[in-house]
């Protein structure tokens, strides 16, 4: 057991891949030298050589592309994109050609890849620094999306990821990047692609990722001393999603409350909605709930608070919730 | 003696046939062909020929509705046979979607690469058996890859001497078109390469048009000068003059395999046809282009060579049209008897690695589609 950061945790866990692995590489802006933006990989080149921990020229489609290329020599490396709101020109080469590469082969070709994103608001700062693009690919077929909330999780699922055949991103909430937790470096944390029940309860569920999933608990815990029993479900695979905690839970408390930084239009907030209500529709005493973010480009950071999901917005949807 | 761009001449295209037929000498390339002889001379017009009659039966089974689609290569084939048989088979391949000269010239079975146009895959052939990687219908999409690909042998090829390297290093070859060349992605690709000293070749066929678009909406300098600005070596090539493709391609892939970085190849063609069989060029080019560029015809060329040095005789040509014909007869037939795979087949193959969602719709459809096992509707 050790207390890190969340980025430590990161830090971690990549240097355990590298360690591990020697076709493991990782790639990206700034991250060589100067150790990333964020200092995630802060060392990594110092210890494993230019030519493993690689600074790459400014260019995101390049840097998944050549990733891609990397793989299919057999390869694995770990990419960053250096912040949410620049994966797009690297769109393409994500969910054209990365996403596809093993069904266009018929199976023949993998392509591991991981792509870490930091991802989501509260940070104050300027704009395309705080976005929240999960549901643009986890709509893409081939992909698996991860996102940890603790510095445990992000120890373990960097590492899962990295073993993973298939393409994974990796969103890293930045958030919460020096969040502090304890790290149990001996025991590996339950499969990434499982959620989590953080707080057991009896009377609502609130399904949280990545950023929110703190956030969620203070609200759990907020609603306990108003005399209400709420679970807390960690996400932390965005794809797959697994349903089946989430329908367990809902069947035990009848309600549920999904939040994220996201828009909620057209967000995974609506995908677990539709699950829900076909696979424990009986169960439900009322409709699920989504608290996310506006139809809108992500806001100007000094009214950013108003934009992003808190505790009062949970407690006002559990009293909806509760209301109906 | 290292031909960079600037001996050459990026405005004076290497040629070492002209198009009539005439062997001209070359004081760099030359070099480059010592090994060819008769034998080797009339296997690139049998590999040319070859891809023609293919690239015809494959043409026909379309417009009789047999293929999704195809996208024809006529008048490109030295371009893809001189430039394919410069590789060696460790190399990789990428290709664009209308490599099938460069196909042949790797082994991949032209029945094999109908299977992505008649529907029934989404790749065609195993891209590991031959090197020669899946197409490409993204433009330029390939390219980041080819430098990631160049970039790993590199990184594999890390101290390797002079000599290891020219024995068995190992080289990708990229290709596209001028359409492709105005992409992103090719720029990407081209600095990310370059920056690591990948050895990649990028072979540019500059067809003179993209679908609809002539080459001056691309560009407005022949695409080779690109490649300073790169701080690779260009080399502009008669690309419908197989032995100086064989040639600059063969220098190419040496220059990249020592270690030095890339080489940007611009290959001068012309697409005789259309860009695929849903194309219609009397709307957009004179058919006087058309006439102008067909005496520069590449098997036209070989084909006077080889006849006024005495190479071939008409029993050579007649015996290849047999073969071609065997050939197209044999690839009509496995195209037509290809089994269709089922849908739930395309389930397994979305992830490596088992995965909740597609194993719960794969039941789903299993279910829903064995209901109608019984109904006796299916005929």
């Amino acid at each position: 057991m050790s207390t890190m950061t969340l980025a430590k945790a990161i830090t971690s866990g990549l240097d355990k891949v590298l360690e591990s692995n020697d076709k493991a590489l990782l790639m990206g802006e700034d991250i060589g030298k100067l150790g990333g933006v964020y200092r995630v990989t802060d060392g990594l080149q110092e210890k494993y050589g230019a030519h493993r921990v690689i600074d790459s020229p400014l260019g995101e489609a390049g840097i998944v592309g050549s990733a891609v290329g990397m793989a299919l020599r057999g390869f694995s490396p770990l990419v960053e994109i250096q912040f949410d709101g620049f994966v797009f020109p690297a769109y393409s080469q994500i969910t054209t050609q990365l996403a596809k590469m093993h069904a266009r082969s018929e199976g023949r070709l993998t392509v591991p890849v991981v792509i870490r994103i930091p991802y989501g608001g509260g940070i104050g700062s300027i704009e395309h620094h705080s976005e929240s693009p999960e549901a643009l690919f986890a709509h893409t077929a081939g992909l698996r999306i991860i996102t940890p909330s603790n510095a445990n999780d992000a120890y373990w699922m960097i590492q899962q990821a990295a073993q993973c055949q298939d393409p994974v991103i990796y969103f890293e909430p930045k958030r919460r990047y020096w969040l502090k937790g304890e790290v149990d470096t001996e025991t590996p944390a339950l499969d990434a692609f499982k959620a989590q029940v953080v707080r057991g309860g009896e009377d609502a569920t609130i399904v949280a990722y990545g950023p929110l999933v703190p956030v969620a608990l203070a609200a759990a815990e907020a609603a306990r001393e108003e005399g209400r029993s709420i679970e807390v479900i960690d996400l932390r695979s965005l794809s797959p999603i697994d349903f089946d905690t989430i329908t367990e839970s809902v069947q035990k408390t009848g309600r549920l409350i999904v939040t994220h930084e996201a828009p909620t239009f057209g967000g995974l907030g609506g995908e677990i909605a539709a699950r829900i209500s076909e696979r424990a529709f009986l169960s439900l005493e009322a409709p699920v709930l989504r608290v996310g973010g506006f139809h809108m480009p992500y806001p100007i950071s000094k009214v950013e608070s108003q934009y992003l999901p808190d505790i009062d917005k949970l407690l006002e949807a559990l009293d909806r919730s509760f209301a109906y | 003696m290292t031909p960079a761009a600037t001996e050459v001449g990026p405005k004076d295209p290497v040629q070492i046939l002209t198009p009539d037929g005439q062997r001209l000498p070359h004081e760099i390339y030359d070099a480059y062909l010592g090994d060819v002889d008769e034998d080797m001379l009339r296997g690139f017009y049998r590999d040319m020929a070859l891809t023609r009659r293919f690239d015809q039966e494959a043409t026909a089974l379309q417009r009789q509705g047999q293929l999704c689609l195809w996208v024809p290569l006529r008048g490109q084939e030295a371009a893809q046979i001189g430039s394919g048989r410069a590789t060696r088979p460790s190399d990789y391949i990428f290709p664009t979607y209308r490599e099938h000269g460069v196909a042949l010239t790797r082994d991949v079975s032209f029945s094999e690469m109908l299977r992505l146009f008649r529907g029934i895959s989404g790749g065609g052939w195993d891209p590991r058996e031959n090197n020669f990687h899946m197409y490409t219908m993204v433009l330029a999409a390939q390219l980041p890859h080819a430098a990631g690909y160049g970039m790993a042998l590199a990184m594999e090829q890390r101290g390797w001497d002079e000599e290891k390297l020219a024995a068995e290093g190992n080289a990708v070859v990229a290709y596209f078109g001028d359409g492709s060349s105005t992409e992103g992605e090719t720029h990407e690709s081209m600095v990310f390469a370059n920056s690591f000293n990948a050895p990649v070749v990028y072979f540019c066929q500059n067809n003179q048009w993209a679908i609809s678009v002539p080459f001056e909406v691309q560009s407005k300098v022949p695409l080779v000068e690109r490649a300073a600005g790169y701080g690779m070596p260009g080399i502009r090539v008669d690309g419908n003059d197989v032995l100086a493709v064989l040639a600059v391609t063969r220098w190419a892939l040496e220059h990249a395999r020592s270690g030095k970085g890339p080489v940007f190849i611009e290959a001068d063609t012309y697409r005789l046809g259309a860009h695929t069989t849903a194309d219609d060029p009397t709307k957009y080019r004179m058919t006087e282009e058309e006439a102008a560029w067909a005496p520069r015809d590449p098997l036209i060329r070989l084909e006077t060579y080889l006849r006024e040095n005495n190479i071939v005789d008409d029993d050579f040509f007649e015996q290849l049209a047999k073969d071609a014909d065997q050939m197209a007869a044999t690839v009509r037939k496995d195209a037509m008897a290809f089994p269709v795979p089922p849908l739930a087949k395309s389930f397994e193959q979305v992830y490596a690695e088992a995965h909740p969602l597609i194993q719960e719709e794969l039941a789903w459809h299993l279910q829903y589609e064995a209901g109608f096992a019984d109904s006796g509707d299916n005929a």
